[in-house]
């Protein structure tokens, strides 16, 4: 469908002089979208030229809006001779094209040079004018959002997460075509940058095209890579999650009366039974303490066994009480067939998600990854990328079957990455094995809903729900009762009960019953790729782990090559996997989040480096420490030095414990409970669990067998690596690190926040290189770089950084080169002191504060037409919680009246489909218009607008009220003055800040004040010292979003407009 | 810094092995960082890191190797717990930042509107700030020379003398020079001109109005006899000469410069060589100068013997001003022929501005004088100098 694009030039400033003889530049400016070029006058002789131009209109089809970039070509005018180029700016449209986001483009954009960097800023306007009506436009791929975040993004909800979507587009690189040998290094960048934005475009638009295939209407945890393929061409591949989303009212999102309406929203489909008669017959919700607490125990089951009908599952409710121990075993199965027949349509049933919705992932199976060598031959036909393609399957198909060895249906965190030298090229995919919960798969009918919530709840009522029987902390119990949903597992460890079977299981491992609920076996550690669930209960801090490992490898050609690398992947995969275990007991935790493993090809060598977060998870058994084991033990020496090291390791596990704050409570015998040190739960837990369980004796037998791991030395390797171990160094005082969104054990954060990017190249130069003097060189350089990072960010202390991601690569022969990028959060210490005193406050702190808007999806769900609530007990209560004083009074009356919404909706709900959307306190549009207002720089104000910048997926202290679209960009640097510009460290440095500059540019241009999900995903450094020469390529992405403080949120007049907490049914959203 | 840039020019055509420079990307100004593994390492924050410490350092022109051993001195080392190599790199980082953020030092309004770096304006001002501020001791080395390559040629000296390290006192110099060339041409008032452009604190902007106006007027400071007076003593009659003489000080939309006196002023001041080549209305102001200070300052004996010397001095030093080879002994005669007589007959402070106020004032009562507005005017900044130059 046609649109027409308008771009109006408007000034130019600090242009770079261009005539030598006058000091100015004659500057025009070229705009070109598509095969249509407009030219702006000459404005003669000056750095600041004002064009003021006319508004230049593109008529242009859709695909082309979404597959070009508009592009704006800044240049000097000369009488005699050809034009000089002063610079160009590339504009991805791409945020225009959808309704929700940006409306229009406007602001300064740095003027690039591919061989100058920045010279100048110009002053642009772009808008979008479509010709046919909005509705039948988002009918078309255009429509579709695209959103690097890997969970739901925070101003939306998902109505259904429909599943992964992947694409890739080759084409010829126009580095190595033969023109490039005639044209200048310029031209040549130039072709490369539009050639690949060009393909993003496509590739985009392509996916869209699926996802519209899917009836999805966004695409989450979008992942574009280049894979620069050199001779044999250029790939453009993507993944992302395919989801139906739902704007939230702008107002539940950031209004911070209602900011985390989640818990008792969550509540919601579970608690409230689908048959409003059993509600009346049950009155016995009971009000506890003025708070709405949900679920006696009691009280529920009888519920749901009169809510009883022939549907599949209510059979299990019998059972209730004493099924508990036996794993549920049928549950399960059914549990899979259900996600099965949701999963089974799907060829490839992967999320690329790391943050879910509670109640999404019912279990965690662990890592799986697979990796496969291929030779690279030339792309001969660009339109067939099948060669690509195939690969590609044939990978996911490995990782697909080693889920389902695992006894799960599905792969979540899931990501791929290639690594490529000369002809070879790894290709590599990870992602953790889960079961998950088939609810927000399906592009479910209301029935289908109702069906499943029915056949779920009986398990859930009669096991799960004694947990969460906590008078102070209404909406722990809350979010018990969500995430036992589906399982009949308390909430924080549900995820960690094995989904396979115990008696068949996929590889050894000791399992123990749950230390957490006591019901459901759990592996001793446990490896994935996600975030740690919000939900998940945590002992103490978390902390950065990392394995790294350098094996040399002889060089060679071709398939000999490609057999020797072959050969060597699963002795790196042993090894990071050693290394990532020792270092975990190390510091005496069990379990990692985040896990990502690189492998690397260099010329002579192979690099592994894994990244993850370490965490103490109370549901899993203490891990055992590290026991040393000498190969000959008559040595008297031998035997002596054994036991120093010996000494040292339990010395270093004890300091670890104390650092990360690791003090599981000890239980004693006779309780069986959860290990949440806060005794009055936790007697409570054992009366009622010694009430529904029969399995106390079990679960004895299993406590207390804590197996200590057993490190062989039988060499000097070994020994090597038993040294290694503790050469980690802890961070500073007043640090923490970890790689994954959040840290756990840290929830206070204060807005203060510092993204950086750090590039270190180093020589491994050694004469005769040993894989152990490699692996030394390499875990210095990885240890130094740390330090670096902690010295230069000491002022921030206490902070903590976290998704620090190191990418790695070899550049060429003994050049290893490490890019890091993070950010430094700073923190409240005191606040966080008094948190850790009281862990479970902590955990539902966290809780609440991360993602309020998240949380709340579930309620909102295809399931279930309840709405947004429209109070936020959770964080009341919290705040009365920590300020010791009463729940107010107002907020008494919401409960009450709340009580009556839930009524109310369970009669909605039998009625029909009619989706209810409240707000109590809705965002008045006045401040609506006025965060715009704030946050769009006006053109002529000279003073530049902040622009933060962040891996993370949120900003502390800080509501995300607008996404404005997807940033990719892709740019292209290269120098043939290297020593002029400050050697390879001044290039590179100008280069990385040029990129910032040029994405926080962008952002502003769209009304924005902050990019989230930032990543730097590719960073190619070449250079040529000998001529002088240095080239380099980055490729980042992020979400462009307009952000509020919360602080200012505060002050901004709150203006009910909806006054009473009726379900209100927002104009025509019916869910379907 | 432009030495720096100077330098690299110099390297230009070398060729080698980058790698050799690698961690030393200033030429000669790092010291070869022995053992160094990193070849490339950059630190790039997405609002600039600015370590005061280290901005200091390299205002005061330390080579990368030099700030990390004050750094080490200053127990850095200790207090955080790394290494030398890691103080290395993040004071090469800095470094690096610095250098890229000279060029826009150099035009500060183009600091606030540029998008290389993210700074809060907090910083950015501080930044400038810094950059700007120079040592008294130099700035009075400098002060009324013409601010020329052949100026900065005699740095060296200076350096030595004052004890301003060479780099700093170049960078400071090129500043001096910046600032002049700036606001040379543009009309109103120096001070506020200088404000506009470089976003100076006011106070500082004053001082560089001072320089500047030094350097246009090419007022000698050096002699041996003005060496007891310092910058801030010559930044205050700048200030006083500029306040009183200047255009802008009548009008605010004066056609001329601040910078330079105008010339209708200094052709006017021949006027009022009439009090001392009159002899009667010589004779007549000493009488109404003498009757009214009689027992109220202690010198009136050496006041009555030196009156006429005085007024003649004071007189003539204004007479002079036209031209430009008598205007550079304007300070020189102030204290010649003015302070050092009343310096060696023991007059107090109070006695100087007692004797002056009525000095100026006794004019108004002399018969056949019609310049008393101009004399007025002449005087006020007469006064504020010599008031404040009269100290040890």
């Amino acid at each position: 469908m046609p649109g027409k694009l308008k771009v109006k030039i408007v000034a130019g400033r600090h242009l770079p002089v261009m005539d030598r003889a006058s000091d100015l530049t004659d500057a025009f400016v070229e705009v070109k979208f598509g095969n249509t070029t407009f030219k702006t006058d000459v404005y003669p002789k000056s750095l600041n030229p004002q064009w003021n131009s006319e508004w230049f209109k593109f008529e242009v089809d859709d695909e082309e809006l979404q597959d070009e970039p508009l592009q704006i070509t800044v240049l000097d005018h000369d009488t005699y001779s050809a034009n000089d180029a002063i610079g160009k700016v590339y504009i991805d449209i791409d945020p225009l094209l959808y309704s929700e986001a940006a409306t229009v483009i406007s602001g300064w954009f740095p003027i690039y040079d591919t061989i100058h960097g920045i010279r100048g800023e110009i002053n642009v306007v772009v808008k979008v004018d479509l010709f046919n009506d909005l509705n039948r436009f988002r009918q078309s791929s255009c429509g579709v959002k695209f959103f690097c975040t890997t969970s739901i993004p925070k101003c939306y909800r998902a109505v259904i997460i429909h599943g992964f979507v992947e694409e890739l587009v080759v084409n010829e690189d126009p580095e190595y075509q033969w023109i490039d040998r005639i044209r200048t290094p310029r031209a040549s960048n130039e072709a490369r940058q539009r050639l690949i934005s060009l393909m993003s475009g496509e590739l985009q638009r392509k996916i869209g095209l699926k996802v519209l295939e899917m009836r999805g209407n966004a695409v989450v945890g979008y992942l574009q890579c280049f894979d620069l393929e050199g001779e044999s061409g250029l790939v453009v591949r993507a993944i992302g999650t395919a989801c139906t989303l739902d704007k939230l009212s702008n107002t539940s999102a950031f209004l911070p009366a209602c900011n985390s309406p989640s818990k008792e929203m969550k509540e919601i489909p579970f608690n409230e039974d689908p048959n409003p008669n059993t509600y009346s017959s049950g009155p016995s919700t009971p009000l506890k303490n003025q708070t709405y607490s949900f679920s006696p125990s009691k009280s529920y089951s009888r519920q749901s066994s009169s809510s009883d009908t022939d549907l599949s599952l209510t059979p299990k409710t019998g059972m209730g009480s004493g099924s508990a121990g036996k794993e549920g075993g049928p549950f399960k199965t059914l549990l899979r067939q259900q996600t099965q027949s949701a999963l089974e349509q799907r060829e490839f049933p992967f999320f690329t998600l790391t943050t879910f919705p509670p109640g999404f992932l019912v279990h965690v199976g662990g890592v799986v990854s697979a990796r496969s060598v291929k030779l690279l031959d030339r792309i001969h036909n660009p339109d067939e990328p099948e060669t690509r393609d195939a690969w590609w399957a044939e990978i996911r198909q490995e990782i697909k079957s080693h889920a389902k060895a695992l006894g799960c249906h599905a792969v979540v965190g899931y990501s791929e990455s290639t690594s490529i030298c000369e002809e070879v090229c790894i290709l590599s995919a990870s992602g953790t094995a889960a079961v998950l919960n088939p609810r927000f798969l399906q592009d479910g009918t209301m029935e289908g809903c109702l069906e499943q919530r029915l056949s779920w709840q009986p398990g859930f009522f009669s096991i799960g729900s004694e947990k969460g029987e906590v008078d102070f902390f209404p909406q722990s119990q809350d979010s018990s009762s969500l995430l036992g949903i589906e399982e009949a597992s308390p909430p924080g460890c549900g995820f960690c009960h094995i989904p396979y079977d115990e008696l068949n299981m996929p590889f050894p491992a000791h399992l123990t019953y749950c230390y957490n609920c006591r019901k459901q076996k759990v592996p001793d550690v446990l490896f994935t790729t996600i975030d740690l669930p919000v939900e998940a209960i945590v002992v103490g801090k978390g902390c950065l782990i990392q394995a790294r490992l350098c094996r040399l490898k002889k060089k060679a050609q071709a398939e000999a090559n490609a057999t020797s690398i072959s050969n060597l992947l699963p002795f790196m995969e042993y090894e990071v996997h050693t290394q990532l275990m020792n270092k975990l007991k190390l510091r005496g935790m069990n379990a990692l989040f985040g896990l990502r493993i690189q492998i690397t090809v260099g010329e002579n060598m192979l690099m592994g480096l894994a990244s993850a977060t370490g965490v103490y998870l109370a549901a899993l058994p203490t891990p055992g420490g590290i026991q040393i084991a000498g190969k000959t033990p008559n040595d008297g020496t031998y035997e002596q030095h054994i036991s120093h090291m010996q000494k040292k390791i339990n010395d270093t596990i004890a300091k670890n414990k104390e650092l990360y704050e690791i003090n599981p409570p000890e239980l004693p015998e006779e309780i069986i409970g959860s290990p949440i040190p806060e005794p009055r739960q936790r007697s409570r837990l054992l009366r009622s669990q010694s009430e529904s369980s029969d399995e106390v004796t079990e679960l004895d037998l299993s406590h207390g067998k804590k197996d200590a791991f057993v490190l062989e030395i039988d060499d000097t390797d070994a020994m090597e690596d038993v040294h290694s171990l503790l050469t980690d160094v802890p961070p500073p005082s007043g640090f923490y690190s970890c790689n994954t969104e959040i840290m756990p054990g840290i929830n206070n954060w204060t807005p203060e926040i510092q993204m950086f990017t750090a590039v270190r190249v180093s020589r491994l130069s050694n004469i005769n290189p040993t894989n152990q003097t490699l692996n030394k060189n390499f875990n210095d350089l990885c240890e130094n770089l740390l330090k670096s990072l902690y010295f230069k960010l000491r002022s921030m202390v206490p902070c903590c950084l976290c998704h620090v991601n190191f990418t790695v690569a070899l550049p060429e022969d003994e050049l290893v080169q490490i890019a890091v990028t993070a950010v430094a959060i700073t923190y409240d210490k005191n606040q966080a002191l008094q948190a850790n005193k009281a862990p479970t406050e902590k955990s539902q702190q966290r809780a609440s504060t991360d993602n309020e808007e998240q949380l709340q999806f579930p309620l909102e769900l295809c399931s279930d037409p309840l709405s947004a609530q429209p109070f936020s007990p959770a964080k009341e209560v919290l705040e009365g919680a920590s300020s010791h004083s009463g729940i107010p009074a107002a907020q008494r009356d919401r409960c009450n009246s709340w009580i009556e919404l839930i009524k109310l909706k369970a009669q909605t709900i039998r009625r029909g489909s009619i989706k209810t959307t409240t707000s109590l306190e809705k965002a008045s549009p006045l401040a609506e218009g006025y965060l715009r207002h704030r946050s769009v720089p006006s053109c002529t104000n000279s003073t530049v607008s902040v622009v933060k910048m962040t891996p993370l997926s949120f900003l502390p202290g800080a509501k995300i009220t607008k996404y404005l679209g997807i940033i990719n960009m892709f740019f292209i640097r290269e120098t043939t003055s290297l020593r002029e510009e400050g050697g390879v460290s001044g290039f590179l440095h100008a280069f990385i800040a040029e990129v910032f500059a040029m994405v926080r540019a962008h952002v502003a241009a769209l009304g924005g004040n902050a990019v989230v999900s930032y990543i730097m995903k590719q960073c190619v450094f070449m250079e040529n010292p000998n001529k002088n020469q240095a080239q380099c390529l980055i490729n980042v992405s992020g979400d462009a979003v307009i952000f509020v403080r919360e602080s200012e949120l505060e002050m901004l007049p709150v203006q009910p407009s909806t006054a009473a907490p009726q379900p209100t049914s927002s104009a025509g959203d019916v869910t379907t | 810094m432009s030495g720096d840039t100077e330098d690299t020019g110099e390297t230009l055509g070398t060729r080698g092995d980058i790698w050799g420079h690698c961690g030393d990307i200033w030429g000669h100004r790092a010291a070869p960082a022995a053992g160094m593994s990193s070849d490339l390492d950059v630190f790039v924050g997405n609002t600039t890191l600015i370590d005061e410490e280290v901005y200091r350092l390299w205002l005061d022109g330390h080579s990368v190797a030099e700030a990390v051993a004050r750094r080490l001195r200053g127990g850095v080392l200790e207090r955080e717990g790394t290494s030398v190599a890691v103080l290395q790199s993040d004071t090469r980082d800095h470094y690096r930042t610095f250098q890229m953020l000279e060029r826009l030092l150099h035009v500060p309004p183009r600091l606030l509107q540029q998008l290389l770096f993210q700074i809060p304006p907090e910083r950015q001002a501080l930044l400038v700030q810094r950059y700007y501020a120079f040592d008294e001791a130099l700035a009075r080395e400098l002060l009324g020379k013409k601010l020329s390559k052949g100026t900065k040629k005699e740095l060296d000296e200076v350096s030595a003398r004052t004890g301003v390290g060479i780099r700093s006192c170049r960078r400071q110099f090129d500043n001096f020079k910046r600032v002049f060339k700036a606001v040379e041409e543009l009309r109103g008032p120096l001070a506020e001109n200088i404000q506009q452009l470089f976003l100076l604190p006011p106070p500082l902007a004053r001082d560089y109005a001072a320089i500047v106006f030094f350097a246009n007027s090419r007022f000698e400071t050096g002699k041996r006899r003005l060496q007891f007076l310092s910058f801030a003593d010559f930044a205050a009659c700048a200030q006083s000469m500029m306040g009183h003489w200047s255009q802008g000080a009548l009008a605010p939309e004066a056609a001329e410069p601040d910078g330079d006196l105008p010339k209708s002023f200094l052709q006017d001041l021949k006027e009022l060589k009439v009090l001392v080549t009159d002899k009667d209305l010589l004779d007549q102001h000493k009488s109404l100068v003498c009757s009214a200070l009689r027992g109220k300052i202690s010198v009136y004996n050496e006041l009555e013997a030196s009156f006429k010397a005085l007024s003649r001095a004071l007189v003539n030093v204004g007479g002079k001003l036209t031209h430009a080879r008598d205007v550079r002994d304007f300070f020189v005669d102030l204290v010649e022929k003015v302070i050092e007589p009343c310096r060696s007959d023991k007059w107090s402070p109070g006695d100087l501005r007692l004797f002056l106020t009525h000095y100026t004032a006794a004019p108004r009562n002399l018969p056949g004088f019609r310049h008393q507005a101009l004399w007025e005017r002449y005087m006020a900044a007469i006064t504020a100098c010599l008031l404040r130059m009269y100290h040890d």
